[in-house]
């Protein structure tokens, strides 16, 4: 700088392109793959943390140091789905592995001294999990879809307020209203019960869906509708043929976000549910281990309890790659 | 193919009008155009024909039938959107295909019925297209083949041209008239560009502000303005207005010019302002032509050459510059005294305080 400043008519001889000052692309693009990767390793080592856990045995669980080698066993996921309980002596426990009408599992679970008694409750809490969070999901969108219509096509009374008292339900913590809400729904008579829960999530979801679908549908110009208005359909229709399929992206992200929330929830499912419409999440840290906590069996509870999301997330990929990005960048 | 009549209709948004009372009669075949700058209301007034937009007040009857608050699919009309409107998850055939099947109509008949109007269009080859991948031409030829496909009562078309770029914006134009002529459709084309309307329509409204107008074939906007705004906006240049005083059978113009008004407008101009007071002379440029001994001394101001003639700045005084159309042969260099004759026969007057036109034949 100082010799340009001495002669300030002489020709810039350096390059000032800003692509052009630093290191060489073929360095920065190292950099940025080692960056890449470090941060994917970070990201994904508890989960496989998880999933070898789930595969452990349960000596090699708590074995010290961890075993990154080991023998994989699936004794962890019979144990999430059976109840069981040790024989109360070596030899009760010989005789019961002697027996020869003993299943493949009934075998795995009697060499660790233990027999099934019924089936556990895990399966039952991931099928209350479903219920509540499908269902809350499905009507959540399916709400959010009509009133972002509305919002965004109708000249509707007081629209400003009405956008700002559904978007004002989500400016409170939801623990902090864990109380009121517990004390109004046993007053009601809504706890434990599975509509309890969905209202609750679909309540929780509705000013997200619905402020985010607005965006959406604000973005399909409404000379799709009009054209279809023209062309002999009802508005009803139009809505069916025209503005769904254009807003398919807006609902699919929509879609994933309501269902991760409802799926994951857990202060208020700990709360509201007991044994029959209990949901996963408050399930998994209270497992039970017959005689120690069983390290294994809370791993594949998590590596179950994870894999809807990702199924739903990886099937929607495509519309939530574009969904999560939509509204950033905006055409004319 | 349906009249449209438009008894009184009027659209208010809040206190303020969007169009003031209206009446109009668009004739069966007939190829209207509504021309105005933007936020006239001209767009607001076809919405009111399609039934998109609810009137404040008045009535739309198509065929003498009241349709003022039919839904628009009950209308029986195409509309054409200035942004095409094309379904970006439908072909092309799927779109020009999506009217008929509304009306429930056999699978055979739809396809013989696309087919033949992408035949018309010339658009065949790009029936299984998305609109995505079009240009603009053809996207509105896609969109033009959905709105005949249905042989709807009338056409109601909103700047179908305003998003073309000015190749493709020529070549369309010819092919709409050519197509309401092979049609003989009632169309109602909204423009804000007055070439366009000239070229195309056998009347044009011109509209501003709220209000129509003049309601005239493109020669009678065009050569006789009913007011200053329609002087003005048609035509490009716009017509030459220049402010006078009248008096004695002579206009007084600045630059001390004087101007000795036909005798024909005589009876009319003393109508319409008494024998002394402001007139405004009106004249189009070709209506102009330069001569030695014309009445009206001039200095160049400047000079374009647009090919197949020379349009003239000339200035009469220091505020007042006219243009005139003149011959490519002679040069005129900037400064030079000019001066110049009108053709009795087109030059117009109008009253500076109404704005309104003069007219020979007596003021309606």
């Amino acid at each position: 700088m100082a010799t340009r400043a001495s002669a300030p008519n002489a020709p810039v001889t350096i390059s000032t392109r800003v692509d052009k000052v630093g290191l060489r692309p073929k360095v920065t693009r190292a950099i940025r793959a080692l960056v890449v990767v470090i941060l994917t390793v970070l990201i994904l080592l508890p989960v496989v943390w998880m999933v070898m856990t789930s595969l452990k045995s349960p000596s090699d669980v708590v074995a010290v140091p961890p075993k990154i080698i080991f023998e994989p066993s699936i004794e962890s996921f019979i144990f999430l789905v059976t109840e069981r309980v040790q024989f109360p002596t070596r030899q009760e426990a010989d005789e019961f592995r002697a027996r020869d009408d003993l299943k493949w599992y009934e075998e795995k679970v009697a060499e660790r001294g233990q027999k099934i008694t019924r089936v556990g409750d895990f399966p039952k809490q991931l099928r209350n999990s479903f219920i509540i969070a499908g269902t809350s999901t499905i009507f959540s969108v399916l709400f959010g879809v009509l009133s972002a219509y509305a919002f965004s096509r109708f000249k509707i009374p007081g629209e400003g307020d009405l956008l700002f008292f559904i978007l004002s339900t989500r400016m409170l913590p939801p623990v902090a209203v864990t109380i009121p809400i517990f004390l109004m729904y046993r007053e009601l008579g809504l706890d434990n019960t599975y509509f309890g829960l969905i209202l609750l999530y679909t309540t929780f979801n509705l000013s997200f869906s619905v402020w985010l679908l607005k965006g959406f549908i604000d973005e399909i110009p409404k000379e799709y509708e009009e054209a279809a208005l023209v062309d002999g359909y009802t508005r009803l229709q139009a809505f069916r043929k025209v503005v769904l399929p254009q807003a398919v992206t807006g609902i699919a992200a929509t879609t994933v976000f309501c269902f991760i929330f409802a799926w994951n929830e857990y202060a208020f499912a700990a709360m509201l549910t007991s044994d029959a419409t209990r949901t996963a999440p408050p399930s998994i840290p209270s497992i039970q281990g017959v005689g120690r906590i069983e390290w294994e069996t809370i791993a594949a509870a998590s590596l179950v309890f994870l894999m809807p999301v990702v199924i739903v997330t990886f099937a929607l990929r495509k519309h939530l790659l574009r969904g999560v990005t939509f509204g950033a960048i905006r055409k004319g | 193919m349906a009249t449209i009549e438009l008894i009184n209709v009027e659209k208010k948004f809040g206190s303020s009008y969007a169009v003031k009372p209206m009446n109009m009669t668009i004739h069966s075949g007939e190829f209207v155009v509504l021309l105005g700058p933007s936020g006239c209301g001209k767009t607001t007034t076809l919405r009111m024909i399609s039934g998109l937009e609810a009137v404040t007040d008045g009535q739309i009857l198509f065929d003498g039938k009241d349709v003022t608050w039919l839904h628009p699919s009950d209308r029986d009309i195409a509309f054409v959107f200035q942004f095409f409107a094309l379904y970006s998850h439908m072909t092309a055939r799927e779109n020009i295909a999506f009217p008929l099947q509304a009306q429930g109509e056999p699978r055979d008949s739809i396809r013989k019925r696309v087919e033949e109007v992408a035949k018309m269009l010339r658009i065949e080859h790009l029936m299984n297209a998305r609109p995505g991948g079009l240009s603009g031409g053809d996207q509105q030829r896609v969109a033009l083949a959905r709105a005949l496909v249905r042989r709807p009562a009338a056409f109601l078309m909103d700047e179908p041209l305003g998003a073309l770029d000015a190749e493709f914006r020529e070549a369309m134009r010819a092919e709409i008239k050519r197509l309401h002529i092979e049609q003989n459709a009632t169309t109602v084309y909204v423009t804000h560009d007055q070439i366009e309307a000239m070229a195309m329509g056998d009347r044009v409204v011109v509209m501003s502000a709220a209000v129509v107008q003049q309601n005239g074939t493109p020669a009678e906007v065009y050569h006789d303005p009913a007011n200053l705004f329609v002087a003005k906006f048609i035509g490009s240049p716009g017509m030459n207005l220049i402010q006078g005083h009248y008096a004695d059978g002579k206009v007084a113009l600045p630059g001390d010019n004087r101007y000795t008004v036909p005798a024909d407008w005589h009876t009319a101009i003393h109508e319409a302002i008494g024998r002394d007071g402001d007139i405004i002379l009106g004249f189009r440029p070709e209506a102009a032509h330069i001569s030695a001994s014309g009445p009206i001394a001039t200095t160049v101001y400047t000079t374009d050459l647009h090919g197949s003639y020379t349009m003239l700045h000339l200035e009469l005084d220091r505020d007042t510059i006219v243009d005139v159309r003149a011959g490519r042969g002679t040069n005129y260099p900037i400064g030079t005294p000019a001066r110049f004759d009108l053709d009795p026969a087109m030059v117009r007057f109008f009253d500076p305080k109404t704005e309104a036109a003069i007219h020979k034949g007596g003021n309606p």
